[in-house]
């Protein structure tokens, strides 16, 4: 590996890696300063001609205003049920995948539906089968919950049926990553504990567990980004309806369906910090780790 | 699995444990399936029952998906804008990828690090500039005002699958071709190129699948047959009351696009696992 640096080869690099990053600057990096360039204008695009540099007002009009932080403690409520569940459920599918020898072929398979899925037709699947007069759900456990009960018009049901649609869709994802860290788990070490006398609960809490930590960490910083953006099924089952307003939803109405770009963008740019900060707090637990190993 | 003896703990139990368990996963991830599957064969007569298997079956809405105009067109759309979008992605992703893996220059961290936090990039951060830019620029409602963005959000997957995949690859081959006198370019074609196709095909599987998929930049960007894809068609269609869904129809024209990529999904199910965790694991 101790070649000398090659001028061509540095050259050649750099061309073939201009292209992948012409476009993600094109379309990424311009567009968020356009963003929080716009952000300080007030810029309606049903009423062009009264745009006028504004400082920081948008954003104070935002965070001043109910619906941004209701749909941010909505958005953050969303992320952190149905990442947790999420967490728990495709750690047993990633259990199930790994130890089952029993249809082990079509359980791999199964899972991947999901994952196969458009998000808006899982919605939709989910939005029907609640629904009171097409739905299922209700004739299955009517004696439950009552006949007819409309969910999605109420905002904690409507919740709810939101973040069972994200934890199907999604589960099989987080599940395949803890996969991942489960294979690299070594046997020995599980066998070693058992023949110590440790129980089956035991060997994955005291053993397996720590041992996937990065594996676990991973998987919750791409699922936890990924629930912050909710957008799909929140406006295909609600539209922000009955209180589910996500971050993802406000900005999208606020820019494609009020066409107010300086508003809207200044929700961008606050969606962007706070994703920002979710991908901070994580590298930081993740370095951490790294450098507590390192030491050892 | 090695005989395990302690009581309580039988190799009966154990195995009726992990048979319950891959069942229940099994019912999970059909059930919505069948579900809109089920909707979409009752007659419109009967989709108000409640029932989840059909008591008559009938294509009426499959039929009127396919007589009405819009569906079709977005059908094509979707088509043509996710593959267009994912040659695109694979062919810059795989160049950024070479380079990455094989060649030592200064920007490999930069772009591994740009790649990274695009991944974890809000889209609803740009649609707004996107949505003003396009209009400027003509790109509004148009399939490169789509294939753009697609191909520029699924780039990170296609390089951080496709540097996976290319660690893989024996490069003393490439050494070789290159003592031969071929220069670095012939040797990515020739030697590289096809010891990396499964990588490659597995990478464009993925980024199908996110285009495929993607309603958000659909929405915003398009509004009308000319470049409307399946999922923003679908949601509309409810457009015109909000209390009466054309569920039949939206059942039937989600089974349509959910059943091929289904079995593409089920046919490569190895090739897409190993493409989904080779980034995370090594990353």
């Amino acid at each position: 590996m101790s070649r000398p640096r090659d001028p061509a080869e540095e050259r050649l690099g750099w061309l073939l890696c201009l292209p992948a990053a012409l476009a993600m600057l094109v379309v990424t990096a311009y567009p968020t300063l356009y963003a929080l360039w716009l952000s300080l204008f007030r810029y309606d695009l049903r009423f062009p001609d009264q745009r006028a540099f504004v400082g920081l007002d948008n954003y104070a009009t935002v965070l001043t205003s109910g619906v941004w932080w209701e749909a941010l403690a909505t958005t953050l409520i969303i992320t952190i049920v149905s990442v947790s569940i999420e967490l728990v459920l495709g750690m047993l599918l990633a259990l199930v995948m790994h130890r089952a020898l029993f249809l082990r072929r079509t359980v791999r398979a199964s899972v991947l539906v999901p994952y196969a899925i458009i998000t808006v037709v899982a919605a939709l699947a989910w939005k029907f089968a609640f629904d009171p007069v097409t739905g299922f759900v209700d004739q299955w456990l009517g004696p439950l919950v009552g006949a007819d009960r409309a969910w999605l018009s109420e905002r904690w049901s409507a919740l709810m049926v939101i973040i069972l649609t994200e934890v199907w869709k999604t589960t099989p994802f987080m599940a395949l990553l803890l996969l991942a860290g489960l294979t690299l788990v070594p046997r020995d070490l599980i066998d070693a504990a058992r023949v110590d006398g440790a129980n089956a609960v035991q060997r994955f809490f005291r053993v397996t567990l720590p041992l996937m930590r990065n594996a676990v960490l991973v998987a919750l910083l791409f699922r936890t980004l990924d629930a912050f953006r909710i957008f799909d099924t929140v406006f295909v089952q609600t539209r922000g309806a009955q209180g589910t307003d996500t971050v993802s939803v406000v900005g999208y109405d606020t820019l494609v369906t009020r066409l107010n770009l300086g508003l809207g963008s200044a929700v961008s740019v606050l969606i962007f910090a706070c994703v920002v900060a979710i991908a901070v707090l994580f590298v930081k637990l993740l370095g951490a780790r790294f450098s507590a190993e390192d030491g050892r | 699995m090695s005989a395990d003896a302690r009581p309580g703990e039988t190799p009966f139990w154990d195995r009726l444990f992990w048979r319950a368990g891959s069942l229940l996963v099994i019912v999970y991830a059909l059930l919505p399936v069948a579900w809109i599957l089920s909707l979409s064969l009752k007659p419109a007569a009967d989709l108000a029952d409640g029932r989840f298997i059909p008591a008559r079956i009938s294509l009426e809405h499959y039929r009127a998906i396919f007589a009405d105009a819009q569906f079709p067109a977005a059908l094509w759309n979707s088509i043509g804008i996710a593959a267009l979008s994912t040659l695109l992605a694979v062919v810059l992703g795989m160049l950024a990828a070479y380079a990455i893996v094989r060649l030592r220059f200064r920007g490999r961290g930069l772009m591994l690090a740009a790649a990274l936090s695009i991944a974890m990039f809000p889209p609803v951060a740009v649609i707004g500039p996107l949505f003003e830019l396009w209009r400027t620029l003509g790109l509004y409602d148009t399939w490169p005002g789509l294939i753009l963005p697609y191909m520029t959000f699924t780039l990170p997957l296609a390089i951080w699958t496709l540097a996976a995949f290319f660690r893989e690859i024996p490069w003393d081959l490439d050494q070789a071709a290159r003592v031969d006198g071929a220069t670095p370019l012939q040797a990515f074609r020739h030697v590289i190129v096809p010891l990396a196709a499964p990588g490659v095909f597995t990478a464009a599987i993925l980024v199908f699948i996110f285009a495929w998929n993607d309603f958000l930049f659909a929405a915003a960007l398009t509004s009308t047959n000319a470049a409307r894809t399946v999922p923003a068609a679908i949601a509309f269609f409810t457009g015109s009351s909000r209390f009466e869904l054309p569920t039949g129809s939206i059942a039937a024209a989600s089974v349509v696009v959910t059943l091929p990529v289904t079995a593409m999904v089920l046919i490569f199910q190895r090739r897409i696992v190993a493409g989904l965790t080779a980034g995370a694991v090594k990353g």
